[in-house]
């Protein structure tokens, strides 16, 4: 029996089980990166391979436990190493002995055909193309209403007026688009699930930094990668900015480049002329235009010895300099502690609503409670 | 005279002797870093990031070391030379890490080299270096032709068993250093980046211990490019950095004969494409047969710690090879 499993990133695995589902495949849920799902992969790795490599490792192992034998997965023409993992993925599964079908996703711009070949093994139900189009074109609004869910929570979460609140009814809401299974559903379940957040009670007179967080793609997305960071921020009165959601992602790396893609290209040029893989270049370009915009301050995350965050770490002092605004990285792997990170932001935040309050010059006015 | 630096890391144990000869035609006095010395890869870890890989802070190293003395630093972006593969993220980014992750730096000749975007792009590259000196075309495309007679020199003499260091000495300095010879002795692989192995300090010299266990060393830069080229890995997917996929490739090629006894994988701590190379390595079983050993230095390697290793290997290989004949 055919049983399809997939990488899990954030909440976007709501989408895929959707897509799967309907296209005639039975889904095993991939389940959320623990600390057990950790150890099985950092089992069967090289030990300098980056951490994504790591936790996808234990996730197919935990999914294969589970019984799927089909892996579906993004491969990627580099020069960044994740494009070869899926293949690195495929020889140790068959090394350790499970007889797995791998089918990775190449960019369709560049492997037109291996694109349709993929597709055409995914769709046991033998759906015709147009009906295929409209459940990729369902899953996609579903995509963003699970982007726009949580951009939303970026938000209300430093301004809540009773801690935890937000994260609480997030999860509630998720689970209204996620029972949503045609379009004109999804559309409601996101109005619902907006309006239903923003009744979130909130302190409007609250002080409250903003923050772009940049970096690598899967530690940005997977909240058990990046060790929750965007709630731990949340909770300290932070309002994040994340550069990278998936929709905006596979817009970009689909089918052609989109305005913000050259936006960030174009500011990142002075410093990093050149594609090196990954999310290098847009690091750097996401800094600058998040300095522009008036932010406090940006974090890099980045899995321990990614290649292409290493370079852009090295020039982003320089920009944090040309450009007056903090930068803080993390490289995470799995040693990193959340009790240490907490610390590391804690200080981050309290340095920058400093410097903002000297900005402001409101440092002796009567502060909002939870401002420092 | 215009004063040129060249720091001796990374592409310096490929290129040397064509950019030596061409900067020198073009009457500008090359200035290189000499050796990787402790004080010079203490430099280097300081100012470099301390998650980078060992070459790159070494390469930190060499060209702080050199930058006071010369005009201009010479560090190209090596992108693609040969239409399918790319150098390492790292190399990509270098010029811009030396200049905004170093403060004081002389200005940096950057030219880029993709040879995807058209067909004389290496060509067009050094002629915009040579423009960018001033000098005429004749000049440039002279220099240039020299410069490629010289390199070919080199490839030669690499082919015929020297390592390079041993080759750019004989080429610059007038030495004649010719390829140990031990014969009816163990032949060993060493493979691995070029900069890795041929560093003496970053490899703790590996090859000359292993040449002072009388042991005959192969890398894979003793092997003409074609060799390589041609051999093929079982991987469904080219690795997409030049440097890995030789390495793959000569280790592909080593596995095949049946003169080599051993092959060591070397490789840098914190090395990325070489996390991948090394498993490929493991799980194609390219040397199943042939004793495989991985040996991953940094920049704490002590000499004693790898040749107890090295150590521990020969003499393995050594008693393997008793019990069968």
């Amino acid at each position: 029996m055919r049983k399809v499993t997939f990488p899990h990133m954030g909440e976007s695995y709501r989408t895929f089980k959707m897509l799967l589902n309907d296209l005639g495949n039975e889904v095993i849920l991939p389940p959320r990166p623990s600390r057990k799902t950790l150890n099985m992969g950092v089992q069967y790795t090289p030990e300098f391979a980056c951490f994504p490599l790591k936790i996808l490792m234990g996730t197919y192992l935990e999914a294969i436990e589970k019984g799927a034998n089909i892996l579906v997965t993004s491969g990627g023409v580099g020069p960044c190493r994740a494009g070869l993992y899926a293949d690195l993925h495929k020889k140790i599964l068959h090394d350790l002995g499970y007889p797995i079908e791998m089918i990775i996703f190449e960019p369709p711009r560049l492997y037109p055909i291996s694109f349709i070949r993929n597709v055409y093994k995914l769709n046991p139900g033998r759906l015709s193309i147009k009906a295929i189009i409209g459940r990729i074109k369902k899953a996609w609004r579903k995509l963003q209403a699970l982007d726009n869910a949580e951009k939303a929570t970026h938000v209300i979460r430093p301004r809540e007026l009773k801690k935890g609140t937000t994260t609480r009814k997030y999860k509630q809401v998720l689970e209204w688009i996620d029972s949503a299974y045609n379009t004109n559903d999804i559309i409601e379940a996101e109005a619902a699930a907006l309006e239903e957040l923003h009744k979130v009670p909130q302190d409007p007179n609250r002080l409250v930094i903003k923050v772009g967080i940049v970096g690598e793609i899967y530690v940005l997305l997977e909240p058990a990668a990046n060790l929750e960071i965007e709630e731990t921020l949340g909770n300290l009165g932070v309002e994040v900015e994340r550069s990278i959601f998936l929709t905006g992602w596979t817009r970009d790396n689909t089918w052609k480049e989109t305005v913000e893609g050259t936006t960030v290209k174009d500011a990142a040029k002075h410093y990093l002329p050149e594609l090196i893989g990954g999310h290098g270049r847009d690091s750097i370009g996401n800094t600058i235009l998040y300095s522009k915009r008036g932010f406090d301050g940006v974090i890099q995350l980045a899995p321990f010895t990614c290649i292409p965050e290493i370079v852009a770490r090295t020039i982003l002092p320089a920009v944090s300099r040309d450009y007056n605004i903090p930068v803080l990285t993390f490289f995470l792997d799995e040693q990193t502690g959340k009790a240490g990170m907490n610390t590391r932001l804690e200080a981050f935040a309290d340095l920058m609503k400093r410097k903002k309050l000297k900005k402001q010059d409101k440092s002796k006015l009567w502060l909002p409670s939870g401002a420092l | 005279m215009l004063r040129i630096g060249i720091p001796s890391a990374l592409f310096y144990y490929v290129y040397y002797p064509l950019w030596k000869t061409y900067f020198d035609e073009l009457g500008t006095q090359v200035i290189t870093s000499g050796k990787t010395t402790r004080k010079l890869m203490d430099n280097g870890v300081r100012e470099a990031l301390a998650d980078a890989c060992v070459p790159v802070k070494v390469f930190f190293g060499h060209t702080m070391a050199i930058s006071d003395q010369v005009d201009y630093l010479f560090i190209p972006r090596i992108v693609c030379l040969n239409k399918k593969t790319v150098y390492c993220p790292k190399f990509l980014g270098l010029p811009d890490m030396i200049r905004h992750g170093i403060p004081g730096m002389p200005p940096i000749i950057d030219v880029r080299v993709d040879a995807r975007e058209r067909k004389d792009s290496i060509l067009s590259a050094y002629y915009q270096v040579g423009k960018m000196l001033g000098k005429t075309s004749a000049q440039i495309i002279k220099a240039l032709l020299k410069a490629q007679i010289k390199q070919f020199k080199f490839q030669r003499l690499l082919c015929g068993g020297l390592q390079p260091l041993e080759a750019i000495d004989n080429i610059f300095n007038g030495k004649h250093n010719k390829p140990p010879d031990n014969q009816g002795q163990l032949k060993f692989a060493v493979v691995g980046y070029p900069y890795i192995i041929h560093d003496q300090y970053i490899s703790v010299a590996i090859i000359n211990k292993l040449r002072k266990m009388r042991i005959n060393v192969v890398t894979p830069d003793n092997l003409s490019p074609l060799t390589v080229r041609i051999q093929r890995h079982a991987s469904p997917k080219r690795l997409f950095w030049t440097f890995s996929e030789r390495t793959l490739r000569a280790t592909r090629y080593f596995a095949g004969r049946n003169d080599i006894d051993g092959i060591i994988h070397l490789s840098a701590f914190g090395c990325g494409p070489d996390s991948i190379v090394d498993r490929f390595i493991q799980l194609d079983n390219y040397s199943s047969t042939i004793p495989f050993m991985s040996l991953t230095v940094d920049e704490h390697s002590g000499e004693a710690g790898v040749s107890t290793r090295l150590e521990a290997f020969v003499d393995m290989v050594k008693r393997k090879r008793r019990d069968i004949t």
